[in-house]
């Protein structure tokens, strides 16, 4: 896993040996997916004035990153990097998000709800749904508008959720960034409709069509960096209802008959610590990560508290403006 | 466990060689579809354990199939649409194989969106269509398949589910086969295979079924792991539409983009289709290294040898093969907005990487997608499918969709709105060049009297020289025109100083000439036009010849019936005088015989009617015609 550097610009006179095509260590089905969000996200920067890449720092971010390096290469992506902290973030994921930003010299910026926090909101004493939506949809919202970005790249797959089934690529946002499924533009071939009416706005998902074992498989053949929590080590947990929660920083409380404990574990998606699962796991590298996926039966977004409070809560939480 | 996912080998490409099937399926409502990619995703164990428990949950609360788990609602994903029972919108689904992954698109059976059925067609290689073995093929059916043919895709499957409500009927699924065979026989598939199985209990899905051994086919799975579908784009010529221009600093530009089809190499010729311009790839840059070579579908940066002007909106073409440029083109749409299309709208046309201001030039027809049969029509309602004409601002370069599915295919977004309001497949260019001898058959009169809005007819004027057939016949289409009727005046004194200038006053010659302005009037009417025809055309013979030149009730011949004396009399353009003289010969009526019209369509009776009132007459037969044909 040695990324090469920021990708400086230099004179080539003796153009490298060409290869022929298909020595990639990509399958078919991956090169397809991996061709398919290069195209998504070139369009984004040739027809819109001021797009923005979400970056969550989570392993679909990381795809995204690399994807955006290859799309641009020899230039560096031509757009910011927008990270929504909400205070609860993994301390792991905060250094891997400023050691990427600094070794491919990206434009990194990061959001946070202050006022909120000041405010007292936190992920034990308020509403698992209203934390959520104030301190990441609003402040999404928020930093969206005070930016100006017309687009806006998320990682999100269609694999992971019913209402993510049926988004478009290309998913229109009226004012308020609010979604509505029955009015959504039908997207063909790959002509994908850019044209906003002013207060408008585009959320693009490159990896629409992705599944978790293509991420990780992708992940795995391009070598890509990622937060060491997705990988399994002896960490500190409790269990809280049925889940294992890390203990990240000191202001975990322990509610009464909960106990530390060290466990073998990794996470399968990043969220807010507090609200994350861990699951037990021997894989300590992205091939075990990947073995275990294939035996695995429970999807990823199980992982989530924030997800679990209604069936279709991830379609409200889109109506609302989450990614 | 999931036994028939790959397990990850030892090497680093662990599902190194899988490719990918994206199809679709569709049928009518309750034929079963959401069920059976719900059985196809449990069957392949891509079904996790939480999503069970899920759907048990749902399959109390919505379900259709008492304590069976119900495969549907893993598919209907919004909320209103499982509290509806129906699906409304475009699910995609996941599922993965040892040997390939597979993309699902579901799309809705009723037919008021034919607009998500086209999204969903637009990106597949493949369509499952279903039919309930109870039912057999229905109107819906019939749709779906126009549909999946229209959007371009060549490989169908004919999944003939609840084979279990008929017993396992071998006779009832080859009558439904062969149903289908005779119907999709013009929809121009590259492969059709019929499977006969049950979705609810998993009959030829994954495995074949013992309770028909009848029937010696793959089962659905094992085809949709194997059949091979992406040749076309492959072998179609090259083409790359550049999609942004990559310029970092002086000394790099890259032209990004997507093969659309074909392949490029380095060291290979291109055009730029719009300017003409020639020049050579000199490298494939990406990310690891250089490329040889990228073939249809890889997203590349090119590099040129030479410093030609090159934006996105342009297509790299092979110089041997191009593309078609061109401002005017038919195209078929599938109607996607509320708003029906009508002529003269403004839309912005996205095709490639490029978007222009177009129109509609004109709504040539409808295919009505039970029958496969085209009909006139003046607008697109939603959910329509017809052949238009579109005129761009500016030339874009394109080719017939039935050749190639990405460099033939468009969307119009609506300038007001800006919603996406129709796809479009271009048939062929209409400003000359490669195509346009090609399909010229495919405007028929019909349609082009259709985009005049009005029956084309043969208004023929015979009668003696000097008894008002031209005066009377200058009226009326002054007539016509005044009623917004698009005319044509055929009189035959004008065209014996041009077309009909070599012959001379014979009967040979006479004969001759009546000929050739029957033609003509044949000709004018094919365009579309009321073409007026004044004519002595003395022998009846002539006469019958031209009428039959056109369809039934088309030819009007209208006798002006004016007394030989009362021709002389008049003789406005000194001809009997001249012939007296002998300075004529073979006057008709004089010299030769003329042979009145033996069941005309009218009799003007000059000396009872004036020019003008005999005008009139002969309007209201035209516009009386012209209701009943």
């Amino acid at each position: 896993m040695s990324p090469p550097a920021v990708a400086v610009l230099t004179t080539r006179t003796d153009p490298p040996v060409p290869v022929p095509a298909g020595r990639s260590g990509l399958s078919p089905h991956l090169q397809r997916l991996e061709d398919e969000a290069i195209h998504i996200l070139r369009e984004v920067v040739a027809e819109f004035a001021k797009p923005v890449m979400l970056y969550s720092v989570g392993k679909d971010s990381s795809v995204m990153l690399h994807l955006a390096r290859k799309a641009f290469f020899p230039a560096p992506p031509p757009f910011p990097f927008l990270h929504i902290a909400s205070g609860w973030d993994f301390r792991a994921v905060v250094e891997h998000r400023d050691r990427m930003a600094a070794e491919y010299g990206l434009e990194l910026l990061v959001r946070t709800n202050e006022e909120a926090a000041l405010a007292g909101v936190n992920p034990f004493d308020t509403d698992t749904g209203e934390y959520s939506r104030l301190m990441l949809t609003e402040t999404l919202k928020e930093a969206l508008d005070s930016h100006g970005f017309d687009a806006a790249f998320g990682g999100g797959r269609r694999d992971e959720e019913k209402a993510r089934a049926k988004e478009r690529i290309f998913s229109h946002r009226g004012a308020g960034h609010v979604w509505d499924p029955r009015n959504q533009r039908p997207e063909l071939w790959r002509l994908f409709n850019t044209r906003l009416a002013p207060g408008d706005t585009m959320r693009v998902f490159p990896l629409s069509n992705w599944t978790e074992t293509d991420v990780w498989t992708y992940i795995q053949v391009e070598a890509i960096p990622i937060v060491p929590l997705y990988l399994a080590a002896e960490r500190r947990v409790v269990e809280r209802d049925g889940a294992l929660i890390a203990v990240d920083d000191h202001r975990l409380r322990l509610l009464p008959g909960e106990k530390e404990m060290t466990r073998s574990v990794r996470f399968r998606t990043l969220g807010c610590w507090p609200l994350t699962g861990a699951v037990e796991s021997s894989a300590t590298d992205v091939g075990g990560v990947i073995a275990e996926l294939l035996d695995s039966r429970s999807s990823e977004r199980q992982g989530r508290l924030v997800d679990g409070a209604s069936q279709a809560s991830m379609e409200r939480k889109k109506k609302e403006g989450y990614f | 466990m999931p036994d028939t996912l790959a397990p990850p080998a030892n090497d680093s490409l662990p599902l190194g060689l899988r490719s990918e099937l994206r199809f679709l399926t569709c049928g009518s409502v309750d034929d079963g579809k959401s069920t059976l990619i719900g059985r196809l995703i449990h069957d392949a164990s891509g079904l996790l354990d939480d999503q069970i428990a899920s759907l048990r949950n749902d399959s109390r609360r919505f379900g259709t199939t008492d304590d069976e788990i119900d495969f549907a609602l893993l598919l209907d994903g919004l909320e209103a649409e499982r509290e509806q029972g129906i699906t409304i919108d475009v699910a995609y689904r996941f599922f993965t194989t040892p040997r390939r992954a597979f993309v699902v698109a579901d799309t809705p059976g009723h037919q008021q969106y034919t607009r998500n059925m086209a999204t969903g067609a637009s990106n597949a290689e493949l369509a499952v269509l279903l039919v309930d073995a109870r039912k057999g093929l229905l109107e819906q059916t019939r749709r779906h398949a126009a549909i999946v043919s229209l959007l371009g895709i060549r490989h169908v499957v004919l999944a003939v589910n609840k084979i279990d409500l008929v017993d396992f009927s071998q006779a009832r699924f080859r009558e439904i086969e062969a149903a289908f065979t005779a119907f999709a026989e013009p929809l121009a598939f590259h492969s059709v295979v019929s499977i006969p199985l049950s979705a609810t209990l998993g009959d030829n899905i994954a495995k074949s079924s013992p309770r028909m051994p009848w029937y010696a086919g793959p089962p659905l799975l094992a085809h949709l792991e194997t059949v091979e579908t992406d040749l076309e784009a492959a072998e179609a010529p090259t083409r790359f539409p550049v999609q942004w221009v990559n310029r970092p600093n002086a000394d790099f530009r890259g032209f990004t983009g997507t093969v659309a089809s074909g392949r490029v190499a380095v060291g290979d010729k291109v055009v730029v289709a719009g300017s003409g311009r020639l020049s050579t790839v000199a490298r494939i840059v990406s990310f690891e290294r250089d490329l040889a070579e990228a073939s249809a579908g890889r997203s590349v940066t090119l590099t040129l040898a030479d410093d030609v002007d090159v934006i996105r909106g342009d297509v790299l073409a092979d110089p041997k093969s191009r593309p078609t440029v061109a401002r005017r083109f038919a195209a078929d749409l599938v109607w996607m907005d509320e708003t029906p299309a009508i002529l003269g709208k403004r839309f912005l046309l996205k095709i490639g990487s490029a978007t222009v201001p177009a129109t509609i030039r004109r709504v040539t027809d409808t295919l009505d997608v039970d029958t496969l049969q085209r009909a006139p029509a003046a607008q697109l309602n939603l959910n329509a499918i017809g052949r238009v004409e579109i005129e761009s601002t500016v030339p874009v370069a394109f080719d017939p969709y039935a050749e190639n599915r990405q460099t033939g295919a468009f969307i119009l977004i609506d300038r007001s709105t800006l919603r996406t309001a129709a796809a479009g497949m271009v048939v062929e260019g209409l400003d000359g060049g490669r195509d346009v001898h090609r399909h010229a058959e495919t405007i028929t009169p019909a349609l082009r009297a259709e985009a005049k809005g009005q029956q084309p007819l043969v208004v023929w004027f015979t009668g003696l020289p000097g008894s008002g057939k031209s005066t009377i016949a200058n009226i009326v289409e002054r007539k016509l025109a005044a009623l917004g009727r698009q005319t044509m005046l055929l009189d035959g004194d004008n065209l014996r100083q041009g077309l009909n200038a070599d012959l001379g006053f014979d009967a040979p010659a006479r004969a001759e000439n009546v000929r050739r302005v029957g033609e003509v009037a044949k000709l004018m009417a094919d365009a579309g036009l009321i073409t007026i025809v004044a004519l002595v055309s003395p022998f009846r013979a002539d006469r019958v010849r031209a009428g039959t030149l056109l369809p039934e009730g088309s030819f009007l011949e209208v006798f002006v019936d004016t007394p030989y004396e009362v021709c002389r009399q008049r003789d406005p353009k000194g001809l009997y005088g001249k012939a007296d003289q002998g300075k004529v010969i073979n006057l008709t009526g004089r010299d030769q015989a003329y042979e009145p019209p033996e069941s005309p369509a009218l009799v003007l009776r000059t000396v009872e009617l004036d020019a003008d009132q005999a005008a009139d007459r002969v309007v209201e037969l035209v516009l009386e015609k012209c209701r009943h044909l």
